[in-house]
């Protein structure tokens, strides 16, 4: 733990990419143009499901203006059975998602593109491209894909011996869940259901990519990772990583659905093939259509607890809709849901289940949202059959350090129970509540995450400091890298310049992402500054000609220590850099890391609802979230994690989802109808920050950006139910579903 | 793919010349903000754009001598919204007129083209017809008159006839003792569509209500005048009771749809309780009047 002053640390300051973004210079995705550029678009599959007989684009090439196609064909193929791992993804199911191979899996599948002149040309000529189909019946939700005679979408993946639409399994196990029920006094088991929902990013896929005639490649793109950028692309269009530089445009908003690429291998081919620059944007439509939401989901849940509280077993089922190709978030679901809790015996098992839906992408805390949602409602019913006060019931069970997690870790120093304590003690917990109004609390987890990071830090010629990283900026993490970097050199954090390099000018670095960028990228900044220093004390002793170590670093200065102490005046940064030349050469450090010790993050929120009763309308009236955030480096930008993780989950519980039609496509690809929430529809969101440092960090820092999302579901759910005394066990808890609900006779519970 | 031709007419002549001559293939454009929306979306590829804006009579608010109101088809929400009388005399046309999209999409969006479009989900259509509102349409036959109820055919059609351009909104002058208003049903507070609407006007003398005129959104494929509604308020002190009958007409007059917006059952409930609570504020301003 770094233990000084913490004079930039913990500070405001104004971020560095403010200025850029507030008045429209920040650029964006689709915000870079070239010479001789020209546009790509996505000819995509109007069925659900389809198997392709043949493609002819014979017609659209022919087209004035037309420079080139490409289909599967033009992209490699990773043949379904041999799997190739690249993070989390398997190439298997990227190459068929960017363009469609044997099949056209989901309505909006692509299935070739088109490079031209115009936007206008290339849509006309992926109109006049020929595709003839052979029409499958298909498959939606998770109940009908996993029916004995459901449509399967890939043959050739098999249960039990026989071709199945589950795609993958997963099972965490602590203890005996048998022997566990058999203690128990107080069983509640129920089943849920959510709905996919979108990350709903406002910024739109978007990548210019130019292939120059020796393969030289240049993309410039918006995503959660450049480097993810240029290893799909080298694979999925065959190019060697050191032909592809990937430049990292600003982003609006990515929560996880850009951890892949849709568009660049696509806009490489055509480029290849049309030696011109290709522009390809994404619409609103295409968005909702053809990119990751998270997973929809059925989940059964059952706790049993001794008639004092305590929890003696748990047993979680989850289903989760993958979309088109293998790959849903269970391990986020099975492994977060019961972290929270110190529980002796556990069973959480999650099962992937594809359907012809577009394929699902991380979504901010992929998949624990879902399993917290089913968990978090049961503890509250649990809290009223044992007549407990919800954050007791919590409390009396909270996991610790020591505390034996059935997803594997033993717990370090962590602070779920200071989350739980700080709310039973705000004032928001005790406030009076009206009519209609009900309260509802629930707890959350999210593992956070380590990984590959690379720093430089350079000193600049007139003694300032440029600081570069390898991770996209979506959270305000270049104001909390300057914040530890000003700390560290002990300088003003305006003379810190944070700045994100393309993959040719910075080293790895995994994506942002698993709420790893500051945990990750502090570590390098810190260990890149602590050699600046080194050199910079080495420097001094240089001029002074005394032995390095009888130089130390403070505030900015090297001073004679020791012996030495008091003969020489201090050199400030400014002037060892001006002395750069002559004792040494150029000042500047970088460091590359498989970081570790990412600790995982608990939170608890208080949630307030007023329910409409005669229209069902549930309205958010107050809201406080408790977070262990490790330490907030820049507290404003930790506030707004928590803020926007709420805000997707209120919209997550009230209103959104997507909508099939009968021919199995989305009746509503935008924010008209797809109802996110607006500004007016949330309170303030209260962001309670709780500082428990994490001990694997030198600056103390947990991962703060995803467990936001986790426990809000449930927090919304168990207010309503507070509110009604009706209980809802999917969602979304939207007006229709909340007045049917309000209108059925009801038994007193 | 098409070109486009634009047109921007000064005088309503000269508009209805080139729409009617161009058969079927042009569209009017005012405030554009569902047209524009349709052409990106590739919806609609019209040959010929007749922009309206340029023609006087299309672009003004009158107030006439008797206190009625003459509002251009062409007038955006915003314009109207600035009006310094308008939305004294008509509180409900005008918050309904007000609730089409956003702060940017009031200074373009008309409700001229809220009822042209024909959606039975228009905001200021249940809030023109509570008011009895009348529009004007000149087409190659010259000019005539018809209710605004009588305008909407069907989602997206219209009762013009071929070459036919909506030229103004006649509103009554006002009796002593009236109010109107506007509520809709969206699951979020803005930004989105009606999944019910509910425009009443009413008058009140000595607190028995004498006329009433009731109009609903989003429950059929047009928006609907609801006469056994009205009934029902007319000659009553608006009690509890003559509420519920007036919501109860309101919901029996529901021919809705299930869809992404809503379900048949909810938007049938809705149109009930939106009556009594808009026919409170109706009440509420013609007490004040």
């Amino acid at each position: 733990m770094n233990e000084h002053s913490n004079k930039w640390i913990g500070q405001r300051t104004i971020r560095p990419d403010g200025a850029d973004k507030v008045t429209g210079r920040a650029a964006f995705g689709a915000d870079t143009t070239m010479p001789g550029m020209i546009w790509g678009k996505v000819l995509r599959s109007p069925h659900a499901h389809a198997r392709i007989r043949s493609i002819d684009t014979s017609k659209a090439e022919s087209l004035p203006g037309v420079k080139a196609v490409v289909t599967a064909r033009d992209i490699v193929n990773f043949t379904t059975d041999k799997p190739f791992i690249l993070g989390i993804q398997d190439m298997r199911w990227m190459c068929r998602n960017v363009m469609a191979r044997e099949k056209v899996l989901f309505h909006g599948h692509p299935v070739a593109a088109v490079a031209a002149a115009t936007e206008e040309i290339a849509a006309e000529a992926c109109k006049m491209i020929s595709v003839e189909y052979e029409v499958l019946p298909w498959v939606i939700e998770i109940e009908d894909a996993i029916k004995p005679d459901a449509p399967i979408l890939h043959e050739f993946n098999k249960l039990d011996g026989k071709p199945s639409n589950i795609t993958g399994k997963l099972e965490h196990k602590l203890g005996d869940i048998a022997a566990g029920f058999a203690q128990a006094e107080v069983i509640v088991e129920r089943s849920f259901k959510t709905r996919p929902v979108h990350q709903g990013y406002i910024e739109p896929h978007a990548c210019l990519v130019s292939v120059a005639s020796d393969d030289k490649t240049t993309i410039w793109s918006s995503s959660q990772g450049q480097f993810m950028v240029r290893a799909m692309t080298a694979l999925l269009t065959g190019l060697t990583q050191s032909d592809i530089r990937a430049i990292p445009a600003e982003i609006g908003g990515g929560f996880g659905g850009k951890t892949i690429v849709y568009l660049e291998p696509l806009a490489t081919m055509l480029s290849k093939k049309s030696g011109r620059p290709v522009k390809m944007v994404m619409s609103r439509e295409e968005v909702m259509r053809a990119s990751g939401p998270t997973s929809g989901s059925s989940s059964t849940v059952k706790i049993g607890a001794t008639k004092d509280g305590r929890i003696v077993a748990a047993h979680g089922i989850y289903y989760l809709q993958a979309g088109a190709l293998p790959g849903s978030p269970i391990r986020g679901a099975a492994g977060c849901s019961f972290a929270p809790y110190d529980i002796p015996n556990v069973l959480s098992q999650g099962f992937d289940v594809v359907s012809n839906r577009s394929k699902v992408v991380a979504y901010r805390a992929p998949g624990a949202p879902i399993g917290a949602y089913a968990v978090e409602c049961v503890m509250d019913e649990l809290a009223v059959a044992l007549k407990m006060d919800p954050l007791e019931l919590r409390l009396k069970n909270a996991a610790k350090q020591g505390t034996k997690a059935a997803h594997g870790p033993v717990y370090p120093r962590i602070g779920f129970v200071e989350t739980l304590e700080a709310a039973r003690a705000h004032p928001h917990y005790k406030a009076p509540l009206g009519k209609h109004h009900g309260r509802g609390v629930a707890s959350g987890f999210w593992f956070n995450a380590g990984g590959e990071s690379s720093a430089q830090v350079n000193i600049t010629e007139d003694g300032n400091v440029v600081v570069m990283t390898g991770h996209p900026d979506i959270g305000g993490s270049r104001a909390a890298i300057a914040n530890i970097a000003a700390e560290l050199i002990g300088i003003d954090y305006k003379s810190v310049s944070v700045l994100i390099g393309d993959t040719a000018t910075i080293g790895y670095s995994n994506m942002t992402g698993g709420s790893r960028v500051l945990f990750a990228s502090a570590m390098v900044v810190t260990q890149s500054a602590e050699k600046v220093i080194t050199i910079l004390r080495a420097r001094a002793a240089k001029i002074w000609n005394i032995d390095p170590d009888a130089v130390t670093w403070e505030d900015g200065a090297a001073r004679p220590a020791g012996d030495n102490a008091g003969k020489f005046a201090p050199l400030t940064l400014a002037e060892i850099a001006a002395k750069a030349t002559e004792t040494g050469g150029p000042i500047g450090a970088g460091v590359q890391l498989n970081t570790t010790g990412a600790e995982g993050g608990f939170a608890t929120h208080i949630c307030d609802v007023e329910v409409d009763v005669d229209l069902g309308i549930v309205r958010v009236l107050r809201y406080t979230a408790f977070q262990d955030v490790g330490k907030a480096v820049h507290p404003s930008y930790v506030e707004g994690q928590m803020q926007g993780g709420v805000a997707q989950g209120i919209g997550w519980a009230l209103n959104e989802e997507y909508i099939y039609n009968r021919n199995g496509q989305v009746d509503n690809a935008g924010f008209l109808d797809y109802r996110m929430p607006v500004c007016s529809d949330l309170p303030m969101l209260d962001a309670v920050m709780i500082e428990i440092p994490n001990p694997k960090h030198p600056q103390g820092v947990r991962g703060v950006g995803e467990v936001p999302l986790v426990p809000v579901m449930a927090a919304i759910a168990n207010a309503i139910h507070d509110a009604l005394g009706i209980r809802f066990y999917s969602l979304p808890m939207s007006p229709p579903k909340v007045l049917e609900a309000l209108d059925l006779p009801r038994a007193a519970e | 793919m098409t070109d486009i031709r634009y047109l921007a007419p000064r005088t309503l002549d000269e508009a209805v010349g080139a729409f009617a001559a161009a058969a079927g293939a042009a569209r009017i454009l005012a405030g554009g903000t569902d047209l524009l929306v349709q052409m990106k979306a590739g919806t609609v590829s019209p040959g010929l754009i007749v922009d309206i804006k340029k023609i006087a009579e299309m672009t003004t608010i009158e107030e006439t001598a008797d206190g009625g109101f003459c509002i251009g088809a062409a007038v955006s929400g915003a314009v109207l919204g600035e009006h310094p009388r308008f939305g004294k005399v008509w509180p409900g046309v005008l918050e309904a007129v007000n609730l089409i999209g956003s702060t940017q999409v009031q200074g373009r969006a008309t409700a001229g083209g809220n009822l042209c479009n024909g959606s039975p989900a228009g905001d200021s259509v249940p809030a023109m017809i509570a008011a009895g509102a009348i529009v004007t349409v000149q087409g190659p036959k010259g000019r005539r008159q018809m209710s605004v109820e009588a305008v909407p055919a069907g989602p997206g059609r219209t009762n013009f006839a071929p070459g036919e351009i909506l030229v103004a909104f006649t509103l009554p002058p006002r009796p002593k003792g009236s109010g109107d208003a506007y509520l809709r049903m969206i699951p979020r507070t803005e930004m989105d569509i009606a999944v019910v609407g509910c425009g009443v006007s009413l008058t009140l003398e000595k607190g028995i209500c004498t006329a009433a005129r009731v109009a609903l959104g989003a429950v059929a494929p047009t928006v609907l005048l609801v006469e056994a509604a009205a009934k029902a308020l007319v000659g009553t002190k608006l009690d509890a009771a003559d509420l519920d009958t007036a919501a109860a007409a309101c919901s029996a007059s529901c021919r809705p749809i299930d869809d992404k917006r809503g379900t048949i059952a909810y938007r049938t409930k809705v149109a009930g309780v939106l009556l009594k609570r808009t026919a409170a504020i109706a009440a509420d301003r013609a007490g004040k009047v």
